[in-house]
């Protein structure tokens, strides 16, 4: 299975790639390559080229121009089926399982030479045999759809290596993954490296990069700006690379926490929610917000977060408990009371969960305040007042304007938190939720957010923020909540507890539930 | 071969105004083209076949404004499938909408008939809205409450309403005089929709633009528009940003099974003068095609239900002069249909 390779050559070479989309150069004249045994991380903000990079590597896309060698051999790649041929594998952001169907059968459905007859204990053994090599833990029989993402993942895994995959592209594989998980990620990969594996890992996080690749190559704006050794790299250096001379300061805290006798803006009360599905329901869940600070809740995601965030936005209802909101009894009210008392959602997935994808950015905007912008009853919109709010809104952010006239799935993440973020603004809000807020944004797009929740605690709004990035809590919390198993199992000033505390508690190892 | 492949990729992936009239014209021969081998099996001449569609249908004077009479009710039952569909729903409910609107009208027409026309009319055009909006409300409720996909619930409840309209017309309602057929008197005269002059084309034709118009206006002007747009885009969102989902989804059924009601009466009171069971070749499904085909646009709208119309008296002419079975339209409305569902070129970014 293993050919042989060029000595000493890299396994996989690009030249001088040029890949032009309609208004933008998505790679601008990159070379890249990676030799075998090797992880070659692509570091850069969203928008830097980097998945346009790979799709090209992987035959999704033709480039315009350059070429592409894979041991030695010019290739040139019309599908991914093609790239598959030369030993080329990627795991998507998004994957491709079929829940229905088991782990063996997903993984066979992949295999390039798949025999009429299936012979499920053979492929069941080769699972296995790679499981072990490789600390992939997987059971071939369970259906995909009880398996959590960090599982789905290894599934995808398992599928290019049983197809004979040597060269791995990995896209943002740890943007899906727990903390924990990220770690057991890391040593597959060296496991995987120690055998010879290439893998191209493609992140925009520094410490990840920096924790598990041999050679790091920075892109900014469709160009290489940088390719560093392990040993070459620092924080320092891979900073300056991504954002050129100025890099984004660190958002924090300043002044202190309101006092405890400050109005609640929210209060929980012992509240719990139904069972439903797969969902981890609330119990008893004691959670109060004032007027003026910020309250983190840390946790590895699908411990309840979900179900609190709906409950305090009145998706769902409480069985038990009561929930207020600036003192009212608000555990009856619908989401659109909720909205209306001035409470504001930042989410996770904007396009997923705050957006409608085909509207255009305007009519996005428009539907945080609809009956602001109705004029003669409703009849028409007064859509210049629209581009106006938002406008001053993303200045007052001091972010770069949005093109406000586009359906908003063709923007970037984080331009479309972006939208997000001055829809809030630009109604008066005493409550602001973010859900994962930062989840998935470039390092500047993030802070963004941050500056945003730190703003709205000095105007004195309360901010309840969802997150599993424990730095983000630490630095921007008054006070951090833990939750596990839909309890919340501790309570903390950030400056009287550590990671490590805090870490263990999301995790269970104290709590027994 | 590589180079047809080539032209092929290039006219089905482009954009520009050249692209899209090649685009057209290689789908309408293609279509054409496979239904003429449909024609040679049956042993007919092709050409022959397209040649008297063309003939009676669009170079005779009688066979265009019988195109427009076609047309009236086609335009509404686009709209009531295009309507649900801008919060996601999928109506294919129009053909019985349309029976049940013709049926409560109908009840009105016999029932008010002493009425002086500027009361009876717009009584009967309102029932007739009515009744199609009770076969909206039912799917709607089911589906807001979660129970029932509203794609179900509405294709089996045009099996019904002909069954009502039928014992109605069979019973209660048989005309005395013409016994021999199962339908009802006379419409009195104020319950009649005008026609122009000594065609068929009737004000049921102005009715129809009219609420064409309102559709766009409601759709794309309005707050409620927006609202309806965001929910069908994203409903997880539009819970979340505090839109009544559930309420719409059973407002926009209402409505959109008003319209084929209006559209079921409208034909009835223009057409026909009496309620009987044959009023409908079938203009909810075709209605459901009319707004597949034009994506919802207005002006598509009027674009398609022309040549929809075009296709099904075309089916009629077909009967007459080749004797192929009207059903033979069925494969090329299906033909229609494929090809287009089928558009490559619209194929989901990657």
């Amino acid at each position: 299975m293993h050919k042989s390779q060029t000595e000493g050559g890299p396994v996989v070479a690009l030249r001088g790639i040029t890949k032009r989309f309609p208004g933008v150069v998505a790679n601008d004249h990159v070379s890249f390559s990676v030799y075998p045994g090797e992880v070659h991380a692509l570091l850069g903000e969203n928008g830097a080229g980097k998945s346009t990079l790979v799709k090209i590597l992987y035959g999704f896309y033709l480039p315009d121009s350059g070429e592409i060698f894979v041991r030695g051999r010019r290739v040139r790649f019309r599908s991914p089926h093609d790239a598959r041929r030369d030993e080329i594998g990627m795991v998507f952001q998004e994957f491709t399982l079929i829940p229905a169907l088991t782990v063996l059968e997903n993984i066979a459905l992949f295999l390039p030479r798949l025999p009429a007859v299936l012979n499920p204990r053979k492929i069941a053994r080769r699972i296995e045999q790679a499981s072990h090599r490789y600390g992939l833990e997987l059971d071939p029989e369970t259906p995909v759809w009880q398996l959590s993402i960090g599982q789905r993942q290894r599934v995808e895994l398992m599928k290019l290596l049983l197809a004979g995959s040597r060269i791995l592209i990995l896209d943002e594989p740890t943007k899906v993954l727990a903390p924990h998980e990220v770690e057991g990620l890391f040593s597959v990969m060296a496991r995987l490296k120690g055998d010879g594996y290439s893998i191209v890992f493609i992140s925009h996080k520094l410490r990840e990069v920096l924790a598990c690749s041999d050679r790091i190559t920075v892109m900014r704006r469709g160009k290489v700006a940088g390719s560093l050794s392990r040993d070459e790299a620092t924080e320092e250096r891979l900073i300056s690379l991504m954002f050129g001379t100025q890099p984004p300061g660190e958002v924090r805290l300043e002044g202190p926490p309101p006092p405890p006798e400050t109005t609640p803006v929210l209060e929980l009360k012992n509240v719990s929610t139904r069972a439903s599905g797969m969902a981890t329901p609330l119990r008893g869940v004691d959670l109060v917000v004032r007027s003026g600070e910020i309250v983190g809740v840390a946790g590895v995601a699908g411990n309840g977060q979900k179900e609190l965030g709906d409950v305090v936005l009145g998706i769902q209802r409480c069985s038990e408990g009561r929930k207020l909101i600036l003192g009212k009894d608000a555990t009856g009210w619908s989401p659109a009371q909720v909205r209306e008392a001035g409470v504001a959602f930042i989410p996770e997935d904007p396009l997923a969960m705050a957006a409608a994808p085909g509207l255009t950015v305007l009519e996005n905007m428009a539907l945080g305040a609809i009956d602001r912008y109705a004029r003669w009853g409703g009849l028409v919109m007064e859509w210049p007042q629209v581009e106006q709010d938002l406008t001053s809104a993303l200045s007052r952010l001091e972010l770069p304007p949005l093109p406000s006239r586009v359906p908003i799935r063709t923007l970037s993440g984080g331009s479309q938190q972006r939208m997000v973020i001055a829809r809030e603004l630009s109604r008066d809000c005493r409550l602001v939720v973010a859900f994962y807020p930062t989840r998935g944004l470039d390092v500047l797009s993030a802070n963004s957010v941050r500056r945003y929740l730190v703003a709205a605690r000095e105007a004195g709004k309360g901010v309840l923020l969802i997150s599993e990035d424990l730095g983000e809590l630490f630095s921007l919390s008054d006070r951090l909540a833990v939750m596990y198993r839909g309890q919340v199992v501790g309570e903390f000033a950030p400056a009287d507890t550590t990671l490590e505390a805090v870490g263990r508690l999301m995790t269970g190892a104290v709590v027994h539930g | 071969m590589g180079k047809a492949l080539a032209v092929g990729r290039w006219i089905f992936r482009g954009t520009s105004p050249c692209q899209t009239i090649l685009r057209l014209l290689v789908t309408t021969a293609l279509v054409l083209g496979v239904f003429a081998v449909v024609l040679l099996a049956l042993g007919k001449d092709p050409w022959q076949a397209y040649g008297d569609i063309i003939r009676q249908n669009l170079l005779n004077p009688r066979g265009l404004t019988e195109l427009l009479v076609k047309m009236s009710p086609l335009l509404l039952t686009a709209v009531a499938v295009a309507l649900p569909f801008k919060v996601g729903l999928i109506n294919i409910g129009g053909e019985g909408q349309f029976f049940l609107g013709a049926w409560l009208g109908t009840w009105a027409a016999l029932t008010f008939a002493g009425l002086p026309r500027a009361l009876l009319l717009p009584l009967v055009l309102l029932m007739g809205a009515v009744g199609g909006a009770l076969w909206g409300v039912i799917p709607g409720l089911l589906r807001a409450k979660g129970w029932v996909n509203e794609t179900i619930s509405t294709l089996l409840l045009n099996y019904v309403a002909p069954l009502i309209v039928g014992y109605f017309v069979f019973g209660p309602w048989r005309s005395p005089e013409t016994a021999m057929y199962p339908q009802t008197v006379p419409f009195p005269p104020g319950a009649r929709l005008p026609s122009f002059g000594d065609t068929r084309v009737h004000a049921g034709l102005l009715i129809s633009l009219l609420v064409l118009f309102l559709y766009w206006f409601f759709v794309s002007k309005t707050k409620w528009g927006l609202k309806w747009r965001a929910t069908g885009n994203n409903p997880g969102a539009a819970r979340r940003l505090g839109l009544p989902v559930s309420r719409y989804l059973v407002l926009a059924l209402v409505v959109g099974g008003g319209v084929a009601g209006l559209a079921g009466i409208a034909e009835v009171v223009a057409i026909h003068g009496r309620l009987k069971l044959a009023i409908s070749p079938g203009y909810g499904y075709m209605g459901f095609l009319v707004n597949w085909l034009s994506g919802g646009n207005p002006v598509g709208i009027v674009i398609m239900a022309f040549t929809v119309a075009l296709i099904a008296a075309g089916g009629f002419t077909l009967q007459i002069t080749q004797r192929v079975p009207y059903a033979a339209v069925n494969i090329l409305l299906a033909l229609i249909l494929f090809v287009v569902l089928a558009k490559p070129w619209q194929r989901r970014k990657g």
